[in-house]
């Protein structure tokens, strides 16, 4: 059985790419699965995202972060982090540059 | 009407100069602000007007953009435009060239960093890696250069689709004769001062760039240290340095029409790098390297500055058009053959490549 969906928040910088798109709702189709299954679903319907926020081997880009409830998955497991259903997960890009 | 345009890829990304007389420029951009641009095409094969651009945001990855009319809209595909093969574990880092082929109005070939070689067979939409280079038993020894370990030259042969040069830092040279699948180091004549037992070995140049002189196919090169001509495809180099202020560089250029025509802009040192003097300047051939005059009008004294790999092209005009980019942002133009040049462009952040073309 479904359960509560997870909600994925797009930094300013994406939004454009999708039409101004802020946040999109990913149904969660057990009680938890991975930053990776989670993005698969997200990014299915926005195919120019998943190569934004994720390299050919399926890694998150070195300057952007995504964070599970507010905890940095980044610093973690990565994409193999676990994401509860009902969680809020931001994609944001990182501070740094020059 | 015809109309010059010259694409300027900075670190923070892509300006368009235009004209109609290449006395009288229009500056266009910034388009891709904040990305870096480090190669573009100009793809004017069967009358098209197309501009390609390898831009890499900080943030959010590389990608191949295309442009359909002249520079002025962008399109980016909605799936990766050029990625490694998951079997090969890689993540693109940046691409470093796009070359149309003149043999094939439909392929663009791509070189990126690490060292790889892509080919597209849609005008550069979607590329695909060359797996002859790729699974080459030398690749685990190639070193990336200062800038990356890139492929960053790609050189075909008109009249011969078969044929094919790339160069890379630092590896050297690479020729193949069966369009693309097998690959030989060419590097015979071609000096490693670096190296410290044999300064001519097999491969490990760091060879900066290489151009082809259209109209008798002679290819020249600029090394870290070291200039050199091959009259035979490749297959061996001989000095063209002595009559040049300096042998270290990072760009050479070749008339399209005229054989022995070249140009080479000389950078002081390898620890110094800076214009020899502190005059920016480019140094003219038109004996294929035997003498060299040096061509400065209009360009800056007590300069500081350097140009790049890629920083240099010429147009097809006649006379040729020469131009060149600083890595503090200014970008010179001369409409007769590097006698004379105006500045077309100031302030603009680090140029990494200049490529320009005539359109309509």
């Amino acid at each position: 059985m479904p359960s509560a969906p997870v909600r994925v928040i797009l930094p300013g910088m994406l939004r454009d790419l999708v039409g101004g798109v802020a946040e999109i709702e990913v149904e969660s189709p057990t009680e938890s699965q991975t930053v990776a299954e989670l993005l698969d679903r997200a990014f299915s319907g926005h195919r120019v995202l998943d190569g934004k926020v994720r390299d050919e081997r399926g890694q998150i880009r070195r300057h952007v972060k995504v964070f599970v409830n507010g905890e940095d998955a980044t610093r973690g497991a990565g994409v193999g982090a676990a994401v509860p259903a009902g969680a809020r997960v931001h994609i944001i890009n990182a501070v740094s540059g020059g | 009407m015809t109309e010059t345009i010259v694409a300027i890829g900075t670190r923070k990304g892509l300006w368009i100069a235009r004209s109609t007389d290449r006395r009288e420029w229009a500056l266009e951009g910034p388009h891709f602000l904040m990305s870096e641009v480090a190669s573009v095409a100009v793809d004017t094969r069967e009358g098209r007007s197309s501009v390609l651009a390898g831009v890499k945001s900080w943030h959010w990855g590389p990608t191949v953009q295309v442009s359909s009319d002249g520079g002025r809209t962008w399109t980016e595909s909605a799936e990766r435009a050029l990625s490694f093969p998951t079997d090969t574990d890689t993540a693109l880092e940046r691409v470093w060239q796009l070359t149309p082929d003149p043999n094939d109005s439909d392929v663009v070939w791509a070189g990126v960093e690490p060292h790889a070689l892509f080919r597209s067979t849609d005008r550069g939409k979607r590329y695909e890696l060359v797996r002859g280079l790729w699974d080459h038993p030398h690749r685990p020894s190639w070193e990336p250069g200062f800038g990356g370990g890139a492929v960053h030259t790609i050189v075909p042969e008109p009249g011969h689709p078969e044929h094919l040069l790339v160069a890379m830092s630092a590896g050297g040279v690479y020729r193949s004769e069966d369009g693309g699948n097998t690959w030989e180091a060419s590097n015979p004549g071609i000096r490693a001062y670096f190296m410290p037992d044999n300064e001519y070995p097999e491969f490990g140049q760091c060879v900066h760039k290489v151009a082809r002189g259209q109209a008798d196919g002679a290819l020249y090169a600029q090394n870290h240290k070291g200039v050199y001509r091959s009259d035979d495809n490749g297959h061996t180099w001989e000095s063209i340095a002595d009559g040049l202020p300096t042998d270290f560089g990072f760009t050479i250029l070749a008339h399209p029409r005229r054989p022995g025509v070249v140009w080479n802009i000389p950078v002081q040192d390898d620890g110094e790098r800076i214009p020899p003097g502190a005059q920016l300047q480019v140094q003219r051939s038109d004996d294929g390297g035997a003498h060299w005059r040096m061509q400065a009008d209009g360009l800056p004294a007590d300069s500081y500055t350097c140009v790049l790999r890629d920083a240099a092209s010429l147009d097809e005009s006649d006379p040729v058009g020469v131009y060149l980019g600083t890595r503090n942002g200014d970008v010179f133009a001369s409409a007769d053959e590097g006698e004379s040049f105006q500045r077309i462009a100031t302030q603009l952040p680090d140029v990494l490549v200049v490529r320009a073309a005539q359109l309509g």
